[in-house]
This record gives structure tokens, sequence and C-alpha cells, in this order.
């Protein structure tokens, strides 16, 4: 696997020039060719090392795989290569020029939903597989509603192994109008379309020469490009207050800031805000880090906010603006997906909500229906979701919570279910309404 | 900050604001919580990084090193000196000592870096800490590829890969019972070239064997040793002076050099830039045993 523009590509992400970060989630399983279009990546940005390649083959000829397999790449735990299948999410990391990329490759068994919406909770784009031979099925459908649960705004459909269908106009055609007419039934925002061989590398770093009826971008072009500065939610002042820092020092005194990461909108100083759930309203003094006061903080900065009004605030607080709040709610709608094999959501079940840096018990009181992710049909006669399954629930929650839409707000709309006795995480959950 | 357009912050930006997010969510939601300092680089960047968390207040949290008796004389001094100027409450859990007392046996290699992990839990035990902090990063290995930022384990701090909290978005679940843990890694998804790039930016120090100098060293398994107490020239190994510099700081006794003209922080970043070798592949005697050395190493509750 060797390309004229690897060298250069390694070369040029020596240099220090900023880049910025795109987190993208892979989905599909080892017989579309995503391990190999994964290493096709890392090989080609020179990302992947000449020991890595080298304990892979080692395995791979150990195995009798007549070829390396850059599965064993990704498949990093030693249940996982005895039983060639893959457990969990794994991070991948690749650099080029424009950006550093994050990869959360996922499996793409069906058994694995968990770990699909694992992966697209972060993403700013999902790369989803199919093989140009078997064209859509069953699984590419259900990982493009995921991706759209889960609201990653740029969604990616490689048509792979080009080169097994004679770098076929016709049969790509025919794939991306059946995917394109499906997302439009989604929460899609963004659809891009590459026909490429992992195998071979068209298509993957440079546009291949054999697929000239082909005028989109590379892979790694569309991926270096994609906009995604817009995709932050820079208008709702969300600041879930993480942390009080008091220092208990004798050179620094009267000291109270707010520790947090903006979840969403700009804050100013000057600015008029808002504090949920007291309902206080005070300004913002100082928006500070380390290294000094910043004149504005946005996603994903975390910052020490300072106002000039003494008011109690804790963590689990909300900063926002007066004319511009979250929902304070206890009773929650939620889809939600559940992930936990031992035992499944009920109704009347007892668990621990995780949302911002606020966590509050909470009771299920309504379990409206379970979705089937392949045919998007609603089951209202069910009486639980067991791991996952996903449906649409209401809880009610000790404390209020402050909430927004999730298909507004990723963070502030985002939760995770925690079981109280076994302390394990079982569920997450996109909130749809609060009341 | 450096932006590099309206409302967009940089790749280490985005890092830092993530680890430090991280950092402070430990200490918000655990009771007694611990930063791992080895002295290596991923530490110096992990302190650094816990110190702009919290200021203008100090690092909330006390310093572990594990010190396995196998050090370099480099590493303590910065260590003793990084303390110093932070304030910092610094616990060491011996080796050397746990030897003594009969709480480890030296294994036949020599090698300390499996005996280490005994030391570690042992001291979590008895100063009760309830997380802590590791430098450790998922591209340094594949079964740290799936490890979480928030790695639960259980009484015996043992990690069950199979069986890991889900993460989603960055609502990380800490919840445990009394005697279980929490090891939380704040660089997770950074690189050894990000690591590098903000050791440049921020201008922090380094201890100096990550630059090249002169040592003396041995070829052993086809990797440099420096000779010292610990390594000793074996029947047939030549001792020769070479220029060299660490890319990982371990184990005295395990831990080996590459041969470099990287003197300067950008010559280092040139070089993590262009090798082909991973630091854990070029360097580390410990895990080349076997295919699932790390992973073994992990599941025994090492970092």
């Amino acid at each position: 696997m060797t390309t004229e523009t690897t060298a250069e590509v390694g070369a040029e992400a020596a240099s220090a020039r900023p880049m910025d970060l795109l987190r993208f989630a892979t989905a599909g399983s080892v017989d579309d060719g995503k391990s190999t279009l994964i290493g096709r990546l890392l090989y080609d940005t020179r990302s992947l090392f000449a020991d890595q390649l080298a304990a892979v083959e080692a395995v791979s000829a150990a195995r009798g795989d007549e070829y390396t397999n850059l599965a064993l790449l990704t498949d990093g735990l030693r249940a996982e290569r005895e039983q060639g299948i893959t457990i969990d999410v794994a991070y991948r990391y690749f650099a080029t020029p424009r950006r550093k990329f994050i990869i959360a490759d996922t499996p793409g068994h069906i058994q694995y939903t968990r770990n699909m919406v694992t992966g697209a909770s972060t993403a700013d784009l999902a790369l989803i597989l199919v093989d140009a031979r078997k064209g859509l099925v069953e699984q590419s459908r259900r990982h493009a509603f995921l991706c759209s649960l889960l609201r990653v705004p740029h969604l990616v459909l490689c048509v792979n192994k080009m080169d097994l269908v004679d770098w076929s106009h016709e049969v790509y055609e025919k794939i991306a109008d059946e995917f394109t007419a499906f997302a439009a039934k989604l929460d899609v925002p963004d659809l891009t379309v590459v026909p490429v061989s992992a195998l071979h590398g068209d298509n993957i770093v440079s546009r291949s020469e054999k697929m000239p009826w082909y005028e989109g971008p590379s892979l790694l072009h569309h991926l270096e490009r994609v906009h995604i500065a817009s995709d932050r939610n820079l208008v709702d002042v969300r600041f879930p207050v993480q942390y009080v820092i008091r220092p208990q020092s004798t050179t620094v005194t009267d000291y109270r800031g707010y520790a947090g990461q903006v979840a969403s909108g700009v804050l100013k100083p000057d600015d008029e805000v808002m504090v949920l759930p007291s309902g206080f309203t005070s300004r913002i003094a100082a928006v500070e880090t380390a290294d000094g006061p910043v004149p504005e903080a946005f996603p994903p900065m975390s910052v020490t906010v300072r106002l000039t009004d003494e008011i109690d605030i804790s963590r689990g607080d909300m900063i926002c603006r007066p004319n511009n709040a979250p929902a304070v709610a206890q009773d929650i709608e939620a889809m939600v997906c559940w992930m936990d094999e031992t035992r499944p959501l009920q109704l009347g079940g007892r668990y621990v909500i995780k949302h911002t840096t606020r966590s509050a018990r909470a009771i299920v009181r309504g379990l409206h229906y379970r979705l089937d992710i392949n045919s998007l049909h609603r089951d209202e006669s069910a009486g639980e979701l067991k791991l996952n399954e996903i449906g649409r629930v209401r809880f009610r929650t000790m404390v209020p919570l402050l909430v927004d839409e999730y298909r507004r707000n990723r963070t502030t709309g985002g939760f995770v279910v925690i079981d109280e006795t076994t302390n394990r995480t079982v569920g997450a959950g996109m909130i749809v309404e609060a009341g | 900050m450096t932006t590099t357009a309206a409302y967009q912050v940089s790749h280490l930006d985005a890092l830092e604001a993530e680890s430090i997010f991280v950092l402070r969510e430990v200490v918000a939601e655990m009771e007694r919580p611990v930063l791992l300092f080895s002295g290596g680089k991923d530490s110096i960047v992990m302190l650094w990084l816990a110190q702009k968390a919290f200021a203008p207040a100090n690092i909330p949290f006390p310093v572990l090193h594990v010190d396995t008796g196998h050090n370099f004389p480099e590493v303590l001094a910065y260590r003793d000196q990084r303390v110093a100027e932070l304030g910092l409450q610094l616990v060491v859990a011996s080796v050397p000592e746990a030897l003594a007392s009969g709480l480890v046996r030296e294994s036949a290699d020599g090698m300390r870096n499996r005996i280490q992990t005994p030391v570690l839990l042992a001291a979590v035990e008895q100063h009760r800490f309830d997380a802590l902090f590791g430098g450790a990063r998922r591209d340094e290995e594949k079964a740290r590829a799936k490890e979480r930022v928030f790695s639960f384990r259980d009484e015996f701090g043992q990690w069950d890969p199979k069986n890991q909290r889900p993460e989603l978005w960055s609502l990380y679940n800490g919840r445990h019972q009394p005697g279980e843990s929490i090891r939380a890694f704040p660089l997770s998804n950074w690189t050894e070239l990000d690591v590098w790039h903000y050791i440049a930016r921020e201008r922090i120090e380094a201890p100096s064997i990550y630059y090249a100098h002169e040592r003396e060293v041995i070829e052993r398994d086809g990797m440099l040793y420096a000779v010292n107490e610990f390594i000793r020239p074996r029947a047939g190994e030549e001792r020769f002076k070479a220029r060299v510099r660490y890319r990982t700081v371990g184990d005295a006794s395990c831990t080996a050099a590459v041969r470099s003209d990287a003197d300067t922080v950008a010559k280092v970043i040139e070089e993590v830039a262009a090798t082909r070798i991973t630091e854990r592949g070029a360097t580390r005697g410990d895990d080349r045993v076997s295919e699932a050395a790390m992973e073994d190493r992990k599941r025994e509750g090492y970092f």
C-alpha cells in the first residue's frame, strides 16, 4: 500500500500550523472492507507505524490468513483476535496538515447498536460503508437511522469495492439513489456519496483515474474540507457549571469563579445572564482561562466565568440568558437506547439520570413505543426495552433538569441512564420534549 | 488560545479544553483523586493541564509516584522540582520497600514493570484513593485504543475490557462502591505528536533525557539500553557511545533509548512526525513479551 502522496502528506503534518479537529464514526462490518478503509487512511497519512504493520502481518501469517488482515489493527483485545470479532469502540487517530481526525471505529453487527450510538454521540461526521456488489443492506439503513437519531451533522456513504463491479457508474448510481431516497426520510442534513476501492486506494486520498465519471472529491479531501464550524450552536448560551473555584490562599482572596465547558452560545464580559434553576440574574464580570481573561468564550472552550454579583451557584447549575433559557423540567420525554444486557428498562424502574453536570434520580413513567430500527415501525404494546432496543420513554425526575431538545442542542439534550444498584451506565437518552 | 477563524479553535485548544473538562469532572465527582506522576512527558502535560484547570487555586489533589527503584536521576530531580514549584503533596509508592517487606518478589528477568502493580494498588488502598489520573493515550497501544476516559476498576484494581461502561457525549460515569475506583485518562485523545506540539506551544520544561545527548549504551533485542547500575552488559554485548534520546520514560531497566540528534523541541517534533515506529514498540521491552502484554498488565491493575 503506497501512493506518491504519502511522503508529502506526512511531511506537511509535521508543521505546526493550526489545524482543527474532526471526529468521525465509522460503521460497517469487516466484510464491507471497513478495516481496510481505516488501514488505508492511516497508512496513506503516515499514521500507521512499521511495527504495528509488522505485528499484524505476523499474526495474519500465523493464523493462515491469505492476506494481511488489517482488521487486526483495530481488534485490540485478546478475545477479539481469537474470535475474529470486534467487541468495542476503538479510537484511532490520524492527521493531515489541515485537520486532526479522531475515528470512533464501531463494530457493525446487529447486536452492537450500543457501540454505534456511543461512537456517533460525539461524531461530527459518520462514514457508512456498503459493498458495491451487495448494495444497501438492512445494516446500512440501520446505521443511517442511528446517525440521524444521534444528529450526526454529516453523513458519508462510501460505496466500496468498486473494483469488483468493474468501476461501474450504473452500480454506483443505483446505490447512491437508493440511499439518498432512504436518507430523505430521516434527519440527515448533509449527505455525500463517494465510490471507492479501499483495497486499491481509489478515491481515498486522491481522485481515481478508474472512475472518470465521478466528479466529486476523494474521501480524504472531503474529510479535510467538510465545513463543521457551523454545526455548533452559537446562539443559545448554555454554560453548565462544573466546578466552583474558590482558592484557599493568602495571595488570592475573594475569588469565586464558575468553571465549565461552554455547551453552546457565546459568553462575553458584561453580558446579562440568568442562573438556573434559581432564576437569579447577574452580569458576566470576566471570562477567564489560566492564561488570562478572554474576550469571549464559545464551544468547546473550557473557561471560568465570574459574575458581578455574589449569588449562590453550585455544580449542576446552568448559566444562560434571561431571554433564552433551557426548560426547567421534571418530566422528560426522550428517545432512549438501552445498553444493558442484564436488566431491561421497565415501567416504574428507578434510575439516576446524568445530564450535563447534574444528576437526578428518576422513575420511568411511560414507555410509549419501541421502535423497530429496520422498519421504523412503532410497537406500542412493548412493556420493556432490552439491550440495543430503542423506544420513546417518559421519565419523572426528583429534581428539575435544565434541558433543551436534543435536535437543537446535543449537549443539553443528551443524557445517560445509570442503574443505581450496579452503578452501570445502562441507557442513553435524547430529549424530544420537556414539560 | 489560537483561533484559526471566527469561533473556531485549533485541535490543540480542543484537546486542552477536553482534558481540562475531564480533570474538573473527576475532582467534582470523586472523593479522593490522585495524579499518577512518572516524570514522563504525558504526566508532565497532565500536571500542566491540572494547574490550568483549577487556576488560580492550587491543584486540589496529591501526586503519586510509583518508584520502581530503577530511576533515571534526571527524572527524579525533575519530579522534585515540579512538586516544590506547585506546592504539591507527593506520595511515593516504593517498589524497593515492597520487595523488602515481602509484598512483591523480584521477577526472573529483573524487570519491575509487572511487580509495580501490587505496589500501586497497596498505595491506593492505604490512602483510599478512589480516582487515579493516568497519562495514558489511546494511540499508544491497541488495548488502550478501547479504553474509556473514565475506566472502572473493581476492588482488586482490575480492568474488565468486555464489561466497560458505555461513554457517550461528555457524560462520564464515575459511580462506584467503596473499595472500587476509577482511572481517569484526560489525555485519551492526544497523540504523541500532539503532546510534543503542546509542550512546544506552552514552553513546558521536560526532563533532559527526552532530548538528544551522548550516552554509553548496549544493544539488546535490537534496542539501545543505557549502561547504568541496572543494566550491565551481558556476554557478547559491547558497550559504546551513541547520541540518543528517550521517547518514553519508564523503569530504567526496561526503557530503551533511540538514536537521535533531536536536541530541541522543534527537532523532536520533526523526528516524531517522520518516525515509522510507535513509541512503545521502539522503546519498551515490557510490551514485547507477547501480543497481549499491555492488555494483561491492564487487567491486573496496571496504569
